[in-house]
């Protein structure tokens, strides 16, 4: 899904910027059926890219759930999604966190790295150098659980990779404002 | 006053609570039990429509008429994949509908039952929302939010789907009182401080130009008070889309006529040359700014809207001001007043006299011709012989539907029934219907093209069955004009596919449908013809048998900007005028 490509040939750059940025929007729903869907479906119809993209419940007794969406694309794009946001019925806020730049985010990555003899041991110390735990193990393979930012999880794969990297699975991104106040 | 009934029940009682008069539907097995308790009653008139499709668009043609929610019932599976097309026409134009959908049972969900569908997630992306009620305790109130979220705000389509069995079951209903939704609560009143700087922009303007849309027409037919009282005390020249025509009379001193692709030159022009837009409920479409980079280069822009997302959406614009068109232009006027504003009435002399000559150009001109009849003259002489009655105008879509905006004058809004964002063919007869059954006592005109009408040319049954007086105005010259025009355009006059083939004999079918039919070819007879057609009680079927070559000009060719318009006296081969980038475009 590349926003770009999916322009009509109307569109033009007049007035717009060539910035292409990644923002972290908080979206918090009504948890019903098929908000998600709503959202999700939003995305795909206009041709916006999803980077990431995580949904739990959040507040069981108000029955809210909060969907935290990873999203690339010019400003205006971005201005744009939030907007396209805002009129589904089911949300009560869309909040850009990159705007403010004032939020924490993190991942949860679990990776699978198979190997033997040397490879083995390499793996374990780059583990304890990124606070990575072994959650299961056998005897030519590890799995590790990492958490943090993605950067921090890209470039522990990436260590990974030449020793001996089967899979990884992440969560996607969870954020929140820094702060005393709410989103 | 809360009472235990049926879910079926609460349906008819919520429409009833509602205000609902004309409910445009179609039953199925989905659907009994609502028709059952429909049966059992007065209150609400059910219109059986003959498609579905036609109980979309004759509750969009009511809705839009009257400033009133339209609303459809319609069966699970077929029932609610044929209303779809309707769904999609209300939710581009801004129309308020509410539609009910039957389903199966709730344990038949997902099951691939007999006319099953997933309706909710078919119709999440043409309806403003949608639900799926699966518990009679939800029903009452989502009846009442439906109706709510479909009028409020920027109105649109709503989908209740509802299970049969949660029709047959019981529970307490409540009326609907002071309906606040928990979430969705647009906002109505502009931020006055951008009110301000916009008066003050105004005031300060050289080359002013409104350009006003279909928001206004939604706002009320206050908001379109307010634009007259603002266009005469400002002195501004005023163009509108073609959802908008009629906020502005099309007999008002300050009008250019509509814009856009089929918009008038001095409009257009207007526009390019501006140095201050006041956009007010239009959403720069691209039927509208052609191209983008091109857009009125030298002008700031102002952009009144009550949809935020409407807002730096296609074209950036200086300064946004987020509201009802209604409450804003009031703002607007109050101020202008108030603080005792003048337009610059120098600048805007010179401005005037420029648009004079961009006017002088007389772009929806034509040849008139003695043995054919132009469809222009057609419109023209509708216009004429309708102008000092009731008249409200319903289209299909096409070059027919282009000649009536420009060559119909609106002077009221809500009489201008059209497709605009959408564009679909068929759209026409049923919204008359609609339109007619809203207004009984009002002449209703549906401007139809020979192809756009076979679409839904089923619903003359239901414009039968209930008397609705309607005239369908055809003109026909066995092409899908516009597509014709296209191919001639982009495609060396390769007519693949657009020529009307196997017409029926129009008079034989209004005949066959037990109403009148007229036939006219001659441009010296035709007053008497249209006048027969207008005096004739009951529904008419009017075959008006038009130039079958005539291109609709003017017209800004795709991919070029708006002062860059093909002219009626335009002599140069017409193929060669589109570049490559430009036949890329729709």
């Amino acid at each position: 899904m590349n926003a770009q490509a999916a322009l009509s040939p109307y569109s033009s750059s007049a007035g717009k910027t060539e910035r292409h940025e990644t923002h972290v929007l908080s979206v918090l729903v009504d948890n019903e059926p098929g908000v998600l869907a709503r959202v999700v479906g939003l995305f795909s119809g206009r041709g916006y890219n999803i980077e990431s993209l995580t949904v739990a419940e959040v507040a069981h007794a108000q029955g809210l759930s909060r969907i935290t969406v990873v999203t690339s694309g010019a400003p205006e794009t971005i201005e744009q999604i939030s907007h396209q946001l805002e009129r589904i019925v089911p949300i009560h806020t869309v909040t850009d966190l990159t705007l403010d730049n004032a939020f924490v985010q993190r991942e949860l990555a679990m990776i699978k790295v198979r190997g033997k003899g040397e490879n083995r041991t390499e793996a374990l110390r780059l583990s304890e150098a990124f606070r990575a735990r072994v959650i299961d193990a056998t005897t030519e393979s590890f799995i590790f659980e990492l958490t943090g930012a993605p950067k921090k999880i890209d470039d522990f794969v990436e260590l990974m990779r030449p020793i001996g990297l089967v899979e990884v699975s992440r969560t996607g991104v969870a954020a929140i404002t820094r702060g005393p106040l709410e989103m | 006053m809360s009472k235990i009934m049926t879910g079926a029940e609460m349906v008819v009682q919520a429409l009833q609570d509602q205000g609902v008069t004309h409910l445009f539907g179609y039953p199925g097995g989905a659907v009994l039990p609502i028709y059952d308790a429909l049966f059992l009653q007065k209150k609400i008139q059910h219109v059986l429509v003959r498609h579905e499709q036609g109980a979309a668009h004759a509750a969009e043609g009511y809705a839009r008429s009257s400033g009133k929610v339209g609303c459809l019932l319609v069966t699970s599976g077929p029932g609610a994949t044929n209303a779809i097309t309707g769904l999609t026409d209300a939710l581009m134009d801004s129309i308020p509908v509410v539609c009910i959908t039957g389903q199966v049972p709730t344990h038949l969900i997902g099951s691939d039952a007999f006319q099953e569908c997933d309706t909710v997630g078919l119709t999440r992306h043409c309806t403003k929302h949608n639900y799926l009620v699966r518990k009679i305790e939800d029903l009452p109130r989502i009846l009442h939010e439906a109706f709510y979220i479909a009028r409020s705000g920027r109105p649109g389509p709503v989908v209740i789907d509802i299970p049969k069995d949660v029709q047959f079951a019981s529970g307490t209903y409540t009326p609907p009182k002071n309906i606040q939704h928990k979430t969705y609560q647009p906002q109505v009143k502009g931020d006055l401080a951008k009110i301000k700087q916009a008066v003050a922009m105004m005031a300060k303007a050289k080359k002013p130009i409104l350009y006003t849309g279909g928001g206004v027409v939604n706002a009320g037919p206050e908001a379109s008070t307010l634009l007259r009282e603002l266009v005469q005390q400002t002195n501004f020249p005023i163009t509108s889309t073609l959802m908008g025509l009629g906020a502005y009379p099309g007999s008002g001193p300050n009008w250019l006529g509509m814009l856009g692709m089929h918009g008038s030159f001095e409009a257009n022009n207007a526009m390019h040359d501006c140095d201050l837009m006041i956009c007010v409920g239009a959403r720069f479409d691209d039927r509208i700014t052609g191209r983008l980079d091109a857009f009125s280069p030298g002008s700031q822009k102002i952009h009144i809207d009550i949809d935020p997302s409407s807002i730096n959406k296609t074209v950036m614009v200086d300064l946004a001001i987020v509201g009802d068109c209604g409450h804003v232009l009031e703002d607007i006027v109050r101020l202008w007043r108030a603080e005792a504003h003048q337009s610059d009435p120098k600048a805007l002399k010179a401005w005037w006299a420029q648009i004079d000559q961009w006017r002088a150009r007389k772009s929806f001109g034509y040849k008139k011709s003695p043995t054919t009849i132009k469809p222009q003259y057609a419109v023209e002489r509708l216009y004429e012989l309708t102008k000092n009655r009731k008249t409200y105008i319903t289209t299909e879509v096409g070059q027919h539907q282009m000649w009536a905006a420009q060559h119909y004058k609106f002077e009221e809004p809500n009489r201008w029934m059209t497709s605009g964002g959408l564009g679909t063919m068929g759209y026409g007869l049923p919204a008359a219907i609609g339109t007619q059954l809203a207004h009984p006592d009002a002449l209703v005109i549906d401007i139809a093209g020979e192809a756009s009408i076979l679409m839904n040319i089923q619903e003359l049954s239901t414009a039968k069955q209930y008397l609705a007086p309607v005239k369908i105005f055809i003109l026909n010259n066995e092409y899908m004009g516009m597509v014709r025009q296209w191919q001639e355009l982009l495609h060396g006059g390769r007519y693949s596919s657009s020529y009307s083939e196997a017409l029926p004999d129009f008079v034989k079918l209004a005949d066959a449908y037990g109403m009148k039919g007229i036939r006219c070819s001659d441009p010296a007879q035709l007053d008497s013809a249209i006048q027969e057609m207008i005096d004739h009680p009951g529904a008419v079927l009017f075959d008006c048998l038009v130039d079958k070559a005539e291109n609709c000009l003017p017209m800004i060719p795709s991919g070029k900007a708006h002062n860059d318009m093909i002219l009626p006296d335009f002599e140069e081969d017409i193929g060669k005028v589109i570049d490559d980038k430009g036949k890329m475009l729709v």
